[in-house]
């Protein structure tokens, strides 16, 4: 931390740096082993496509994501140093993405409800601008 | 957190100090990257709605099957996870160049700038690749007048469907033109010429036989909505990522010609690396999203 010399007013003390590289490392063994997991789990929903319950493929699915957030957390905190700010800022940043709870819940429950429509009162809720045209095979030769 | 103590009584909002403790700049990279999430975000929710309102989306183990160099091969989830462990890599590096310049080693910063470089333009030509093969891709697919076609898979077309089954398939054919059927039957031997004429000069019966015993994977089309989806969200990033490049390079110019060393701090490194970062981050998403489930 001594070698560098911030000129900059707003900075009223400085996190500590002094420490080496074994933090960064560690951290991408992790990344590397929560990748390595979740492509495994993909490669199972691949390989067993069509003989698991739709029971399991979602909650292997949810799992793949709760792996992610993980990820997304490692990479934040340590990559971007964000859990070495101070509260108030983590607070700024991470408060608003809860909004993101929200978003995924209504978006995606209105996705399925669509398609409960789609499939029921004879499939009226199909739009033929969802299928590929004839006009656009034919303009792309 | 700082170990530093603070007198009390500190006024932090009364101007001339960062109730944050970090400069003006990173505070606004931090609020930019937000904003960017948001962007990112709703592009990813937007697609997950219309993926969750139809029956038929495309299984990403059927799309993204191919390696470069390795033919027909189905290698599904692989060149996918070569780009996602580049741009892991590429992350690490960056924190790396981050971490010399805490320490004012310029050289140290130079190395690890150059191999954030090096990563970037991997990723974005593994991105070239994969959009080029689907693109000039050449799958035999149904049409809704139950005609066969040749698609590629773009924003307006999806070759992506359910599989015919085999009586399907025979009734396509017979409605299928001599054009289409000669078309069909070329993807069946790639790159030989001679076999291009000799399709050509086959009467519709001869075709049909031909496509029928063949190992040929015919379709039913998907939402043309996937290609509008896998190529604006991952364009986008893409678009990130090269952005991301250009800013890497510039700041690697900027090491060289030693304005760090004489500002006394890295602090532009440090910022270019909030945005590398996020690109790394982002891509978990991307990855999740459209290659994963």
């Amino acid at each position: 931390m001594a070698a560098q010399h911030f000129e900059n007013p707003e900075i009223t003390f400085h996190p500590d740096h002094s420490g080496g590289t074994k933090k960064i490392w560690k951290i991408f063994w992790v990344l590397s082993a929560l990748t390595i997991i979740e492509l495994g789990l993909g490669y199972f929903l691949y390989a067993k496509h069509g003989q698991l319950g739709d029971a399991t493929v979602l909650s292997t699915k949810i799992v793949i994501g709760i792996l992610t957030l993980a990820k997304a957390y490692y990479i934040v905190s340590v990559f971007m140093h964000l859990g070495d700010e101070i509260r108030n800022l983590i607070m700024t940043i991470i408060v608003p993405l809860v909004l993101f709870v929200w978003f995924i819940i209504a978006f995606l429950a209105d996705g399925n409800s669509w398609k409960n429509l789609r499939n029921t009162r004879g499939k009226s809720r199909t739009y033929q601008t969802e299928e590929v045209s004839k006009e656009a095979v034919e303009s792309h030769k | 957190m700082g170990s530093t103590a603070i007198p009390t009584g500190t006024k932090w909002w009364s101007g001339g100090k960062s109730p944050f403790n970090v400069s003006y700049g990173k505070v606004m990279m931090w609020y930019f990257l937000m904003s960017d999430a948001f962007t990112f975000g709703a592009f990813l929710i937007s697609y997950g709605t219309i993926r969750f309102s139809v029956n038929n989306w495309a299984d990403p183990n059927h799309v993204f099957n191919s390696f470069p160099f390795a033919g027909h091969a189905n290698l599904p989830l692989a060149f996918v996870s070569l780009m996602t462990f580049i741009l892991i890599f590429s992350s690490v590096t960056m924190v790396l160049a981050v971490h010399e310049g805490h320490q004012m080693n310029k050289k140290g910063v130079e190395k690890f700038m150059i191999l954030t470089i090096i990563g970037g333009a991997a990723f974005l030509g593994c991105q070239a690749w994969e959009w080029t093969h689907l693109l000039t891709g050449e799958h035999v697919a149904m049409l809704g007048d139950g005609t066969l076609s040749v698609l590629p898979t773009t924003v307006k077309m999806n070759p992506w469907g359910e599989a015919l089954t085999q009586k399907e398939m025979m009734n396509a054919l017979s409605k299928t033109s001599h054009e289409q059927l000669v078309a069909i039957a070329n993807t069946l031997h790639h790159g030989a010429e001679n076999a291009h004429h000799a399709a050509a000069s086959l009467t519709n019966q001869e075709l049909i036989n031909q496509i029928a015993t063949s190992e040929i994977h015919a379709t039913h089309t998907g939402p043309i909505a996937f290609g509008g989806y896998f190529f604006g969200i991952t364009g986008f990033h893409g678009f990130h990522v090269f952005s991301g490049v250009i800013i890497n390079i510039v700041m690697y110019i900027k090491t060289k010609l030693g304005h760090f060393e004489q500002r006394g701090h890295y602090e532009m490194i440090e910022k270019a690396g909030l945005y590398w970062h996020f690109v790394d981050l982002v891509w978990v998403f991307v990855f999740l999203c459209f290659y994963l489930v």
